[in-house]
């Protein structure tokens, strides 16, 4: 081939296309396992950039665990681990899918390869529905990056915010609800393709509400029960919790004079702004007898004197807010490469349906397979680091 | 990869003896190239990272202390190597593909580490020390 070409530019036509040149290999490329290959070097560096890019994130997410680990641990309770463990199941069963959908490329079984890339958006699909469970209820919460954190663990599920899940869902909805016009609009037009297109694609639309339901059971399942206990019992919560942790043995004396008559008095002259010392002394005490009360419990023990006594909270905007900001930025972005996985999966599949895939050209299968396993590897340490920290 | 010494082929095919055998496809070099992976492979891979999962779930209920993180690190590890082996062929595929994605990671580590080092340097705090619990007005210099 590219001896012809090389031999005789004047007769350099393409018109041999058609018996030694396959309409798939581009006329740049030799033969297909060199276009494959070129391709998929392609591919490669594209991942590398991606691990790279990932890598930030992951750093930051370093640096912040290694200076705070017990906000890590705290905020850590409120993720649900089944939700992540469902996922995590979820996306590692798309992998395998995909994998075997490449290797139905390989062997031309073109009807699998269709059915095996509609499981694997499938899978993403419902991937998204339980990520929005996880996503509007900790919205709902409150449990937001630093400038938004609101939540108040003595209302932790304040009334008459706004539904996030039903705007999550929304576009999923209209997705689903085109999709299905379309498909309509097919079957009376009898346009087979279009609705060999179409079937495929409103199930996967339809399965972002299967993970929405999935989600939502298990969410249901677990709210009142252990996980937000722990979370609430594991976090020191000045809001009087019922918990069992013993309260730092300090001493007693002078904890119990706030409120009584000294108690107002110092309270008042520590009103004024310019009286930092007694401020301080005040609010140690008040320490003290929150302390020794029980109505608060400390990681560690902080009240050493009137001075730097101050608390260590864990769920303040800018602790758990921060722990927020590093997880909703890390799973956000691994949820948008979710998405852009299902755009080209979508492709795929509309080729697939087309039988474009053969044992010489399988490469966009197998490149779109190398990125999807890819976005499973990031989730493989995502999960462990942010839902299993204890 | 493959590609300039393929081209340097032709060409050397072209002054030596035009229209040998190359690229007229009678040996099809280059067109049966698919190996599928066989599907044992693939369920016993999957079977693997679900098992690890579990694991990995189960391990998060016992308290090893500092060696927490290390073992969560070591069990994605395992399980990232199952999913890069097997599932993106790393395995069977060449060499060259293999070290681009490995030499990925050897950046990655040397980011992470002169990072992490530096800020261990640097700050002991991510965020001020006084946080929004203290309401204090901000303070008048006392005469």
């Amino acid at each position: 081939m590219s001896t012809i070409e090389a031999a005789g530019p004047d007769t350099h036509g393409h018109d041999d296309h058609g018996h030694d040149h396959p309409s798939f290999l581009a006329h740049h490329f030799d033969t297909p396992e060199q276009q494959f290959d070129s391709g998929k070097l392609g591919i490669w560096l594209f991942l590398v950039t991606e691990v790279l890019f990932f890598s930030g994130m992951f750093c930051a997410y370093a640096i912040f665990r290694m200076t705070r680990p017990d906000v890590f641990e705290g905020c850590s309770q409120f993720l649900n681990t089944k939700l992540g463990a469902i996922n995590t199941g979820v996306l590692l069963f798309s992998s395998l899918t995909m994998a075997w959908a490449v290797r139905c490329a390989q062997t031309e079984e073109h009807k699998k390869l269709t059915a095996l890339l509609a499981c694997t958006l499938s899978c993403a699909m419902v991937f998204l529905g339980v990520k929005s469970i996880e996503y509007s209820h900790k919205w709902g919460m409150g449990l937001l990056p630093a400038g938004y954190f609101t939540y108040n663990p003595a209302n932790p599920h304040p009334a008459g915010g706004t539904n996030w899940l039903l705007w999550l869902c929304l576009p999923f909805a209209l997705l689903l609800i085109g999709v299905v016009v379309w498909l309509v609009v097919s079957v009376v037009k009898g346009n087979k393709f279009q609705v060999a297109c179409a079937m495929p694609l409103s199930v996967v639309c339809l399965s972002f509400f299967l993970g929405v339901g999935l989600g939502a059971i298990l969410e249901s399942g677990s709210a009142e029960g252990g996980d937000h206990g722990a979370g609430h019992g594991a976090i020191a919560s000045d809001h009087g919790h019922d918990h069992d942790l013993v309260p730092s043995q300090l001493p007693e004396s002078g904890a119990q004079d706030v409120g009584r008559g000294g108690g107002v008095v110092r309270e008042r002259l520590a009103q004024d702004a310019t009286n930092t010392g007694l401020q301080n002394e005040l609010l140690a005490r008040q320490r003290q007898s929150e302390l020794a009360s029980g109505t608060v419990v400390e990681l560690e023990d902080e009240v050493s004197g009137p001075i730097s006594s101050v608390p260590q909270e864990v769920l303040t905007p800018s602790r758990a807010g921060v722990f927020f900001g590093i997880y909703y930025c890390m799973t956000g972005v691994h949820a948008i490469h979710i998405l852009g996985g299902i755009g080209v999966l979508v492709w795929l599949l509309v080729r697939s349906i087309r039988q474009d895939f053969n044992r010489q050209y399988f490469g966009p299968v197998d490149y779109v397979g190398l990125y999807w396993h890819l976005v499973d590897l990031i989730w493989i340490y995502l999960f462990p680091l942010l839902y299993l920290i204890r | 990869m493959s590609s300039p010494s393929h081209a340097a082929d032709s060409h050397a095919a072209v002054t030596d003896h035009a229209h040998s055998d190359h690229g007229h496809g009678e040996h099809r070099e280059g067109y049966d190239f698919a190996h599928p992976l066989p599907l044992w492979i693939l369920f016993t891979v999957f079977a693997a990272l679900v098992f690890l999962t579990l694991v990995t779930v189960a391990q998060s209920n016992f308290d090893f202390g500092a060696y927490d993180v290390a073992i969560v690190m070591l069990i994605a590890t395992v399980k990232a190597l199952l999913v890069a082996l097997f599932f993106m062929h790393l395995a069977f595929d060449k060499p060259f593909n293999l070290i681009v994605f490995a030499s990925s990671f050897v950046f990655v580590g040397l980011f992470v580490i002169f990072t992490l080092s530096d800020s261990r340097m640097t700050s002991d705090a991510m965020e001020p020390v006084q946080d929004g619990l203290v309401e204090v007005a901000p303070t008048v210099a006392t005469p």
